[in-house]
């Protein structure tokens, strides 16, 4: 397959592309010329149906003399992922812009000429997007760049929004401190009485230099940072960074390991997915469900204590496996414990579903169109209630999801009400893959013991979180460290979706719509 | 709304009755971890394998300085797993809440054999450290308190100056029926000026200074400032940088510091309870 399509690619750009090693066989990685760049993206999705994950930059100057742009290709039914990687000279920092063609793109971009100043020529909204305005005119991911550079207190220009004109029509700013216990994000409502005229979003007020942080950290210290990326994702950013390594190092985690990542991954999602059905109820006036959301929620947080010393699933996971074995009194008390909270569970969407008024609020709201959902590239939750199927966990086995076949749901209606029952339907899944997992459980050791890992390996992992698609990147440096860490959370997919999602509801339902794609914030700003 | 009313009944009463009894807590919750100093025979493991470097090492010549500060911890119990021969333990303590910042801090010195290990303790300051006032002592007063100090209700307005969400869950969990911080009278306003409490989580970004700022001085006197979390007090894993300050205290002047990744439902209520009694006496 892989030399065909390296066939299929030098006819169609020419001779100079070639091929680059990766560590897995589930990667392939060609280099083209940064003028390929948008024939080659075209070629992918209209001969392959193939979808860009992610788009991201590195800086090798120092090393090779050029940066490096890459382009993450999946494809229905190949659980491979195809990687073309453009070198862009340093004298010459800019890459032709794909984002007119391929909106999914859009903040991606624009976070590579933030963060590495190359810039993404014909890009149809240049401004600044991960850097604020008023930032001075740095490129932190640049090598030369120190993670512990001071810089000057800020005077540059603040964001100039959109005007809002016209007789009756207002502008609402809301954040970046809301009014309510979330995350730092400002909205910008453009409004003609109720009805939203538009949305814009700033957000990157969360920013800490994450993915800069990463190539300092000795690689186990790191691990942490990874589960830091987004506080109710812990246990996958975790699990997507370790796998990562894994990965570049040739480290086979243990059956047993691979087994009690998927309960906790599973957990993880059923924790959130529980507080987001009683979140989203709440928002609409049905105190009552929220209520009992939040008992159940403490009952499976409780569960995830028992089985790693932490509710939020933190520090278990490692390199390697996971730090420590369960017991026959841990395993029993999950079993009990889930038969516990998927009782709770049951009677808590019961009393939502019975709700007319709940439901009549959730119905209709907030749709995003399955045409708009596939253009945008959401992922996850949002994007099944709107059409797009897929899920990493089906799509590109990792861990030991391969021997538990789920269903994965899929509507069309993209409603707030069919993200309700996404989550619904997937909590279902959940309890029975967490048993079927723990129920098999096999022998051996929790943790692959591994020397210190190789220098400059790059390897690509994806995670299916609860809120969608997770990919990290690493190339490894010496001394136990890295080179370059990115992480794609799958909130940079969804935002734009928010701003489609809104457009025509009245103002009042903006929460409601707001929590029912409950994108992180911190995840996306890193 | 029959059905409403039945799951009610017959769920019963579901908080959790802490701080009036001891927090339900699992055999696995990684606390405070606990140091032995005197058996404690190298440092240096728990130093190395240290996310966040809240056990830090410094020696000169044959004596060493081991600088503890639960202000970075992140509870992940690593330090204890390395030290092999004993030293450093896990316990299950979660009260850890103080009104100084160096109420968070232990250090130790140690004269060392040639090959780096521990001779013998020449000091500590253990015994200052880590105040030893529990949220059940705090309890019994509390509601007392509240209405003394604020008229029956104390108003919190939540900031989110940069963290990674995870105590933003914790503390939504406090509105929950379990943990349920109505029952004290305390209760989370939509804004500074509805506020007497901020509970500030970190580390504070770049971006976020001036929002932090405004806020402080949007909320009316007297106020008290609680952070929350490693990062909320030192920056935590993120430390300082390019886009992050670090510490809640490096902007505004901060009353009480919770430590944890993220603290617990029932650290929060602690810390929160301990901020109360210092907003009685202002």
């Amino acid at each position: 397959m892989m030399n065909s399509l390296l066939r299929e690619l030098r006819e169609k750009l020419g001779e100079h592309v070639a091929p680059v090693a990766t560590e897995s066989s589930a990667e392939a990685c060609f280099q083209i010329a940064p003028g390929d760049i948008p024939s080659a993206v075209e070629y992918m999705r209209d001969r392959y149906q193939a979808r860009v994950a992610t788009v991201f930059a590195e800086d090798r100057t120092p090393a090779e003399g050029v940066f490096y742009n890459y382009y993450v290709f999946e494809q229905a039914g190949n659980p491979g992922y195809l990687i073309l990687r453009a070198a862009i000279p340093a004298g010459e920092p800019r890459f032709p812009s794909i984002a007119a063609q391929l909106p999914a793109v859009n903040w991606q971009e624009r976070e590579i000429q933030d963060w590495f100043g190359l810039e993404a020529t014909g890009h149809p909204n240049p401004r600044r997007v991960a850097l604020h305005d008023n930032w001075p005119d740095v490129h932190p991911l640049r090598k030369e760049f120190a993670l512990d550079q001071a810089l000057a207190p800020f005077a540059g220009e603040q964001h100039v929004y959109r005007p809002t004109l016209g007789e009756g029509v207002f502008q609402i700013p809301v954040g970046p401190v809301h009014a309510g216990i979330i995350e730092p994000g400002h909205f910008n409502f453009a409004v003609a009485g109720e009805p939203i005229l538009y949305l814009q979003l700033r957000m990157f007020y969360t920013h800490k230099g994450t993915e800069k942080l990463f190539e300092s950290l000795p690689i186990p210290r790191a691990v942490f940072l990874a589960e830091s990326i987004s506080g109710d994702s812990a246990f996958s950013h975790g699990t997507a960074f370790c796998q990562a390594i894994e990965r570049a190092a040739h480290i086979e985690p243990p059956a047993r390991a691979e087994a009690m990542r998927v309960v906790l991954l599973e957990l993880e999602r059923l924790y959130n997915h529980i507080a987001d059905i009683g979140a989203i109820a709440n928002d609409v006036g049905f105190a009552i469900a929220n209520a009992h959301a939040g008992r159940v929620r403490e009952m499976a947080v409780g569960l995830n204590e028992a089985l790693t010393g932490s509710r939020l699933l933190r520090g278990m996971v490692c390199v390697g496996g996971v730090r420590e074995d369960w017991s026959g009194a841990q395993l029993a008390r999950l079993g009990g414990a889930l038969d516990e909270v998927e009782r709770e569970f049951g009677e808590m969407v019961a009393l939502v579903k019975s709700s007319d008024s709940t439901r009549d609020r959730l119905e209709k709201t907030g749709i995003l169109r399955p045409e708009k959902a596939e253009a945008l590239g959401v992922v996850g939750v949002g994007g099944r209630a709107s059409g797009v199927d897929r899920d990493v966990r089906r799509d590109h086995p990792y861990a030991a999801y391969a021997l538990f076949p789920f269903r994965v749901p899929v509507y069309r209606e993209g409603d707030v009400w069919h993200r309700v029952q996404v989550r619904i339907d997937e909590a279902g899944e959940s309890f029975g893959i967490v048993r079927r997992a723990a129920a098999g459980l096999p022998g051996g050791p929790h943790c692959a013991p591994h020397q210190p890992i190789p220098a400059d390996r790059c390897a690509l992992s994806a995670v299916e979180g609860w809120r969608g698609e997770i990919v990290h990147w690493v190339r490894t440096g010496r001394g136990n460290r890295l080179e370059r860490c990115k992480v794609k959370d799958p909130s940079i997919n969804n935002w734009p979706a928010l701003v489609e999602a809104v457009e025509g509801n009245i103002i009042a339902d903006f929460p409601v719509i707001n929590k029912s794609f409950n994108l992180s914030y911190s995840g996306t700003d890193r | 709304m029959f059905k409403i009313l039945q799951k009610t009944l017959s769920t019963g009463i579901a908080t959790n009755p802490y701080p009036q009894t001891a927090a339900l807590v699992s055999e696995q919750f990684r606390g405070r971890p606990a140091f032995d100093f005197p058996a404690w025979q190298d440092a240096r493991p728990a130093a190395e394998a240290c996310p966040t470097g809240a056990i830090a090492v410094r020696d000169s010549g044959l004596t060493r300085e081991v600088a503890i500060d639960y202000g970075l911890c992140v509870f992940c119990g690593e330090c204890a797993r390395v030290s092999y021969a004993g030293g450093v333990r896990m316990t299950r303590e979660f009260e850890l809440a103080t009104r100084s910042r160096e109420g968070l801090r232990i250090t130790a010195q140690y004269e060392l054999y040639a090959d780096g290990t521990h001779k013998q303790l020449i000091s500590t300051d253990e015994a200052g450290a880590v105040t030893a006032v529990t949220a059940e002592m705090l309890g019994r007063e509390v509601e007392r308190t509240v209405r003394q100090a604020l008229g029956r209700s104390l108003a919190i307005r939540e900031v989110d100056a940069g963290s990674c969400n995870g105590c933003e869950l914790e503390i939504v969990a406090l509105n929950n029926p379990v943990h349920d911080i109505e029952r004290f009278g305390i209760h989370f306003v939509a804004s500074p000026r509805h506020a007497d409490m901020l509970l500030v989580t970190g580390p504070v970004t770049r971006n976020m200074e001036m929002a932090l700022r405004k806020t402080y001085d949007a909320t009316p006197h007297p106020k008290v400032v609680v952070a929350v979390g490693a990062c909320g007090i030192s920056g935590g894993i993120f430390g300082s940088s390019y886009a992050s300050i670090g510490a809640v205290d490096r902007v505004i002047p901060v009353d009480v510091y919770i430590p944890g990744c993220p603290p617990r439902p029932e650290a929060l209520l602690h810390g929160i309870l301990l901020a109360v009694y210092r907003l009685a006496r202002a």
